[in-house]
């Protein structure tokens, strides 16, 4: 269908009072839209029948409307057509610069005329269209979490396959004697769950479970992942539309802590091999199976220090507490000691700290361990530091017991990097650790990328399962250190990711955060010079190569953020709503005054997750910035071109300032690596500059979050200000 | 002949827990509604300057969810909210939902005219009481929906009216009045989320005494730049800046006269603040009194490492046993018991903040159906009642990450309600 643009200019909360509205719909009309109108409130239902009138009567299919921020009054100007646009003059000009003024009112003629060209450019996009589209779900990891994401998953009726690598469902949860209290009064140990969890799932029809088995292969993406498993020998192919990846963790390697004597001394157990001493029945030492009647728990062995774990492993003073508790419920002459760092007991657990700190038998220090030796009968002596009842004291023990922390098979390892980037680089695309546990065929790596302590890396702390690869959902003790109860909703979680996935991709839409985004990449393959950048950078993966370095697009991959469009030297890769002619369209059609008008231009490429509301805030706070910019929001940063730089800057621009989100290893880019890799693409430019005899100060990069908006105004100004310093954009006029 | 059940997902509670079970449920395909008792959405964390341990906004994650709230038609919210009534059972739930007057229609334009022209004054909630708003006001700027509301607490309404002559949209109607609303649910979330416990309770820390101590929630307020300072901390009694800093750990948390649980969040939450005075000001000495730091897991511990590597901040061992006023100056002492060093010390400091731990709504309110809960006021995990789930701080002490993975967790088990029947 023809494309029929209508402009409508609001003139109401001031913008008819502080802008010329006749020159506005005359630089509508010169842009060739068909049908300019203005209304005195747009945002009325008056001035929405207005719109709908015409759209009815006049065919118009494609509206322009200029007034508020699209941030606001959404739900009003929701058309039910997929072509609207908002031009923002309320937040974007007239709250925020002087009314009745020439820059002014020539700011807001350059964003209608903006508006209208995107419009121009813009077409109404179309689902994908998956073909053979599974809905089933892959767990793979037969422990806690993948036993609860797959029962869950079964519950809200989809077909599981699950995959164990043992011969055996449960994991190291198996291995429990008792767990810590989940219910009030939160101080008596529970039968461990997981023996019920295992019963349910190998009696649920919906689940297929195979042990002894490994993934060899995963192959596609979202909706349409072809998996292979090996069985004894055997393989079996399926299709599965999305994956939950719980492969659990291991026991750090104790014998690596060498003065705590683990190892050596056969009485020195980790708080793994308590748990089977305490399954067995009567608890008794390695050594000569005697009853032990004295036990010292070292808490955070190896933990919590730099030389062997850096990290707290979230769970081992509770389970150090049960495990005392063991001792003493079968042996009321026992006597127990327990060295810690910090008791974390968090929440309800501080009810079943208190209840041992009661137990008489229980003693209970802040302390380190300094070392443990052996006596001539195989005891123990144990000698701690710094702790609340003096300097140093010993104690001779039956047994040692070592709360060693946990190690995420995801970690086991060497971190690699991709071709050409060396440790220490200012940007790293991202680090894979092939580990054998997914060999997904993506061109970036078999498995999930990792960031911190060898954990796959996710969208940390809003969207904790958002991890680099679309459709596959880490949950449990890999994700990160966590308790039975977190593990169990983390698992629900990850499973209801899961089936999210499945379900948008069926729909044709895009996941967190472009969530309901229905347009996708379209690559014009002739002119691809196989350079391999859109397929080295896309944050998510979602780009392949063949053996001639051609991209091959996984759209169901794909997170929309069009990091790989801002990649393209060749200008190859367009979404039918967002494209480089499109936003390189707006950049040229800004109108430069010549030079003696002594109006300088600068462009602000903002990022539209952060730093777009930041200038929206700055509106509704009435703060005041300079008149000179123009404002373009982008995707993502990283979906900058450079192209658009060289046309603005041989448009006569003076400057091009990109604001995007924090980067670094705490990077609250919602693409993950899209604001930092604009910055590596703008550090590029800086030579282009240099042979143009242009300053490269000219294009510069901040990074800014919503809450700063209050920075806004000295931002753009001293931008402004250097650029005045600098002069007049030789290529102007 | 079978009974058309109902493919609604009741939310109750527009927080950080509710928006998450809202969204994931509704981009799985189900409608969901979320009804929030506030006039905006996004609960306590709109009122926090930045997060743990990443030291982020949170209006940045915020703003990304109700984007998609906004982009997603399956979602329907109800701001000023209440559940009333609600009869039924799993699949087929019928729930009475008050709405609350705003006052304000939805032709506000959020031009500001109603607050230049009221004449009335009321202390602001959202700062603690730290400043005032006009009765007629918006929550805060980051308001979603941004909807002024009016407190008919503090308005004089007809007696006055100079917000109605000032509103040029017709947008302010006094008469406004409470409606009741029926809705059909086939499984309800609650994730009614928590208060600060109560400091003036706390007798021997002087909170209400002594304005210079003041609790953790309000130094969040203070340090934001939308708060009642416009980002400075400054002293309450004298508006002075400050140069000695005690934080107080467990204030109330782990102490069986008060809150005998641990509120888990407090101990980052107070690390987080010292980065605050910290980076306001390069000078200032900062102490914190504790029991035990808990930061597990492995990004917490990272954190706790950096603040620790601040020679600045001094980490003490102890329980606070007392705080004192010198009326003069109106600096306070801290008493507290150094553990590790055997001896009862003192620090004097121009502000104290009290790590005040996190009390559920439902300790106080209860929800006007069969729910299970424990002495604390905490919904059980298991709500005893087929078809209605909880989820984040009313069901234990969490911090917003985990918030969010119970809240995507209970969007599964919602839908599995709605599945089952």
């Amino acid at each position: 269908m023809e494309k029929k643009i209508g402009v409508y200019i609001c003139s109401d909360c001031e913008i008819g009072k502080s802008l010329n509205i006749d020159s506005l719909v005359k630089v509508a009309t010169k842009t060739k839209a068909p049908v300019v109108k203005t209304h005195p409130a747009l945002c009325q239902k008056e001035g929405m029948d207005f719109i709908k009138n015409d759209m009815a009567t006049e065919g118009v299919n494609a509206v322009v409307i200029a007034a508020c921020s699209p941030r606001v009054n959404y739900d009003v100007f929701n058309l039910g057509i997929p072509l609207v646009e908002r031009v923002n003059l309320r937040e974007g000009v007239v709250w925020t610069h002087p009314p009745n003024n020439e820059d002014t009112q020539m700011m807001a003629e350059d964003y209608v005329r903006m508006g209208i060209l995107k419009m121009q450019k813009m077409e109404a996009p179309e689902p994908y269209k998956v073909e053979n589209l599974s809905k089933n779900v892959l767990i793979v990891g037969g422990g806690l979490a993948g036993i609860t994401a797959a029962n869950e998953a079964a519950k809200a009726g989809y077909d599981v396959f699950l995959v164990e690598k043992n011969d055996s469902l449960g994991g190291w949860m198996a291995k429990l004697y008792k767990q810590a209290p989940t219910e009030p009064p939160y101080t008596d140990l529970e039968e461990p769950l997981i023996k019920d969890l295992i019963k349910e799932i190998q009696q649920n029809q919906k689940v297929k479970i195979y042990t002894s088995s490994m993934i060899e292969k995963i192959e596609g993406g979202p909706g349409v992942y072809d998996v292979v498993v090996r069985q004894d020998g055997k393989v079996e192919s399926f299709r599965a539309g999305a994956v939950v990846m719980a492969a659990g963790t291991i026991p750090y390697d104790a014998t690596k802590i060498e003065h705590l004597g683990f190892g050596k001394y056969p009485n020195v157990v980790t708080n793994y091999m308590m748990e089977e001493l305490a399954s067995k029945g009567a608890i008794v030492r390695p050594s000569d199976s005697k009853p032990v009647k004295s036990v010292a728990f070292v808490l955070c062995a190896g933990q919590r220090d730099e030389n062997y774990l850096p990290y707290c492993s979230a769970t081992c003073c509770i389970e150090s507490l049960k495990q005392a508790k063991y001792i003493r419920d079968q042996y009321p002459d026992s006597k127990v000691y327990i060295f810690y760092r910090d008791m974390r007991t968090p929440g309800h657990y501080e009810y079943f700290y208190k209840g041992i700190q009661n137990d008489a038998g229980i003693f209970l220090t802040k302390g380190d361990v300094k070392g443990i030796t052996e006596d001539e009968n195989k005891n123990l002596n144990i000698d701690i530091e710094n702790t609340l009842i003096g300097e140093k004291i010993k104690v001779n023990v039956d047994l040692a017991v070592l709360a060693t922390g946990i190690v995420p098979v995801t970690a086991l390892g060497e971190e690699e990097l991709p071709p050409g980037v060396k440790p220490g680089d200012e940007f790293i695309p991202y680090v894979m650790i092939e580990t054998d546990i997914l060999n997904l065929g993506y061109r970036q790596g078999g498995e999930v990328p990792v960031l911190i302590n060898g954990y796959p890396d996710s969208n940390f702390i809003c969207f904790p399962y958002e991890t680099r690869r679309t459709g596959i959902y880490a949950a449990g003790s890999v994700r990160a250190p966590m308790d039975i109860p977190s593990t169990i909703e983390d698992a629900t979680g990850a499973a209801l990711k899961a089936i999210q996935c499945i379900e948008m991709t069926g729909r044709g839409e895009a996941v967190h955060p472009r969530a309901g985004d229905i347009s996708y990449a379209d690559f014009f393959m002739q002119k691809c010079t196989q350079c391999k950048r859109c397929t080295e950078e896309c944050p998510f993966g979602a780009i392949n190569e063949d053996e001639k370095a051609n991209p091959l697009y996984n759209p169901t991959r794909c997170r929309r953020c069009a990091i790989c469009l801002g990649a393209c030297p060749e200008r190859i890769i367009s979404f039918k709503n967002y494209s480089v002619d499109m936003i390189g369209t707006m950049v040229k059609n800004i109108e430069v005054p010549p030079e003696e008008d002594e109006k300088p231009r600068a462009i602000v490429f903002a990022c539209e997750n952060d730093a777009y509301p930041a200038l929206d805030m700055a509106g509704i706070n009435r703060l005041q910035y300079n008149s000179f910019v123009r404002v373009i929001p982008l995707r993502c940063a990283g979906s900058m071109n450079l192209v658009w730089i060289a046309d603005a800057l041989s448009k006569g621009v003076d400057g091009i300032l990109i604001l995007g989100c924090q980067y670094g290893e705490d990077y609250q880019c919602h693409m993950a690596t899209g604001s930092h890799l604009a910055k590596i693409r703008l550090s590029k430019v800086a030579e282009t500059l240099d042979r143009l005899r242009l300053e490269s100060g000219r294009v510069q990069m901040e990074q800014i979050s919503i809450s700063e908006y209050y920075k806004i105004p000295d931002i753009l100004n001293n931008f402004m200000k250097k650029l005045e310093e600098f002069g007049p954009n030789p290529y102007k006029g | 002949m079978a009974v058309e059940k109902s493919k609604n997902v009741l939310v109750v509670g527009g927080g950080i827990s509710g928006i998450t079970t809202a969204v994931e449920t509704a981009e799985v395909g189900y409608e969901v509604t979320l009804i929030e008792k506030n006039s905006y959405l996004g609960g306590r964390v709109a009122q926090l300057n930045k997060y743990f341990p990443k030291l982020c906004p949170p209006n940045c994650g915020l703003e990304i969810n109700f984007r998609r709230i906004k982009n997603n038609p399956r979602v329907k919210f109800y701001t000023l909210a209440e559940v009333e009534k609600i009869s039924g059972s799993e699949g087929d739930f019928d729930v009475t939902v008050k709405l609350n007057p705003s006052y304000v229609n939805e032709k506000c334009t959020a031009c500001n005219a109603c607050v230049e022209a009221c004449p009335v004054e009321r202390p602001n909630e959202f700062n603690f009481g730290m400043d005032k708003t006009k009765a007629i006001y918006l929550p805060h700027e980051f308001a979603f929906p941004l909807r002024y509301v009016i407190d008919e607490k503090y308005c004089t309404k007809e007696k006055c009216a100079k917000c109605v002559e000032a509103c040029t949209y017709n947008a302010i109607d006094l008469n406004m009045k409470s409606q009741s609303i029926p809705l059909k649910a086939g499984s309800i979330v609650w994730a009614t989320g928590w208060n600060p416990y109560d400091a003036a309770k706390i007798d021997n820390l002087g909170f209400g005494k002594y304005q210079n101590v003041i609790t953790n929630m309000m130094m969040e307020r203070m340090a934001s730049f939308n708060g009642p300072t416009k980002g400075k901390i400054l002293r309450p009694s004298d508006g002075k800046e400050v140069s000695r800093v005690a934080f107080v750990q467990c204030a109330g948390s782990r102490d069986e006269n008060h809150l005998s649980y641990c509120s888990y969040i407090c101990c980052l939450a107070s690390m987080k603040q010292a980065t605050y005075v910290r980076e306001q000001y390069p000078q200032a000495q900062i102490f914190i009194f504790y029991i035990d730091i808990r930061s597990p897991g492995t990004r917490y511990e990272k954190f706790y490492k950096e603040v620790q590597s601040d020679e600045n901040i001094k980490f003490i061992k102890g329980k606070v046993a007392k705080i004192e006023e010198d009326p003069n100056t109106k600096d306070l002492t801290v008493v507290a018991e150094d553990v590790e060093a055997g001896k009862k010390i003192q620090e004097k400091v121009e502000l104290a903040v009290l790590a005040t731990g996190m009390a559920p709504v439902t300790k106080e309110w209860k929800i006007p159906t069969s729910i299970s809960y424990d002495t604390d006021g905490f919904v059980l995990s298991n709500t005893g009642t087929a078809g209605m789930y909880a989820v984040g701080c009313v069901t234990k002490p969490v911090d917003v990450y985990s918030s969010a993975r119970e809240g995507t967790a209970a969007a599964l088990k919602a839908i599995q309600s709605l599945v089952r029947r």
